[in-house]
């Protein structure tokens, strides 16, 4: 950057991923990176909640707490959603699901307090992808038998390419789009707290509200939703 | 124009590709706002059903959006992780 910031910047744009330890396993190199730290933190305070709100969880007739009528409302507002587009069949997703949703926004939300979001690494969303596209398939087959593989033919044998490339382009379809938002959040803000470091002084936080808050939880809500319309287009009517 | 390392030239040419990318955020936007458009004259029609309007319309804005990040990640690459320069 040098001098042509001068003014404006204390200090060089930070937003890539940096590794931390070298070892290697199975004769590979392989880095522990801020990505598996932040990862670490987002599992962690998630688990903490976890387990404090099952501490408070009270089965006898009384007055529930503050935070269980919060844990409840959330779950409830859980079921409703898997409910609304899955239907009946789809009940048995909602631990998937609600995992999911919890991971993400978490993952999305640590950006506000200044960790590397996890989701700004495609090899975290990635995975995230194809498990969603395994349980696709998984309930393809499970639902469809045979017709999951002559379904490919239809309706005209000549599309079996095109129908195979739709299929196998689900899980990059939804990795990168989550990917894409969160990481582009995650470049603006370091550049802003970079190069404009000696001026960024509290108007970022609006930035924030959008880039963290806003498209977070949209993107949360988009990849759960399209992981359950994905699995409900294989299940029959 | 005889004194441009082959390295200088690829990254300019790939800061150049980079931004002809981005020109793909044009089909987000228009679709984006026509999507909202299309959500507002909804919500006027029938307002009642605001939440599933909005709910539907952010559903489909942000797979419109795909498009655009695909630049954006393209644009990306090119810039901070460019694969051309392994190939001098």
């Amino acid at each position: 950057m040098g001098t042509a910031f001068g003014i404006l910047a204390a200090k060089e744009p930070d937003f890539q991923i940096h590794g931390l330890l070298k070892f290697h396993l199975f004769g590979q190199e392989l880095w522990l990176t801020t990505t598996h730290v932040s990862i670490v933190i987002v599992c962690a305070v998630l688990m903490i909640f976890a387990v404090v709100v099952k501490k408070k969880l009270k089965d006898e007739p009384g007055k529930p707490g503050a935070l269980q009528n919060v844990a409840e409302m959330g779950i409830e507002a859980l079921d409703k959603m898997v409910y609304g587009s899955m239907g009946k069949r789809g009940i048995p997703f909602r631990n998937y699901i609600g995992a999911l949703f919890c991971f993400i926004l978490a993952s999305n939300l640590s950006g506000l307090l200044g960790v590397r979001p996890p989701t700004a690494d495609y090899g975290v969303t990635f995975p995230l992808g194809v498990i969603t596209f395994v349980l696709i398939q998984f309930n393809n087959i499970k639902y469809n038998k045979a017709e999951a593989f002559t379904g490919l033919f239809k309706p005209l044998p000549f599309l079996f390419p095109i129908n195979l490339i739709g299929e196998i382009a689900v899980p990059f379809s939804l990795s990168l789009r989550l990917f894409g938002n969160i990481l582009s959040g995650t470049v603006i803000m370091g550049l802003i707290y970079g190069l404009l470091s000696n001026i960024a002084i509290g108007w970022p936080g609006f930035l924030h509200i959008y880039f963290d808050i806003f498209s977070g939880c949209i993107q949360t809500y988009v990849f759960c939703m399209l992981t359950m319309v994905f699995i409900k287009d294989k299940m029959p009517d | 124009m005889g004194n441009i390392t082959n390295e200088a030239f690829i990254l300019g040419c790939s800061a150049i590709g980079a931004g002809i990318a981005m020109i793909a955020g044009v089909g987000p936007g228009v679709g984006q706002g026509y999507a909202a458009g299309q959500g507002a004259a909804a919500v006027g029609r029938n307002p009642g059903a605001k939440s599933d309007i909005t709910s539907t319309m952010l559903l489909g804005q942000a797979v419109a959006e795909t498009t655009g990040l695909y630049s954006l990640v393209i644009a990306l690459i090119l810039i901070f992780a460019n694969p051309l320069l392994g190939k001098l």
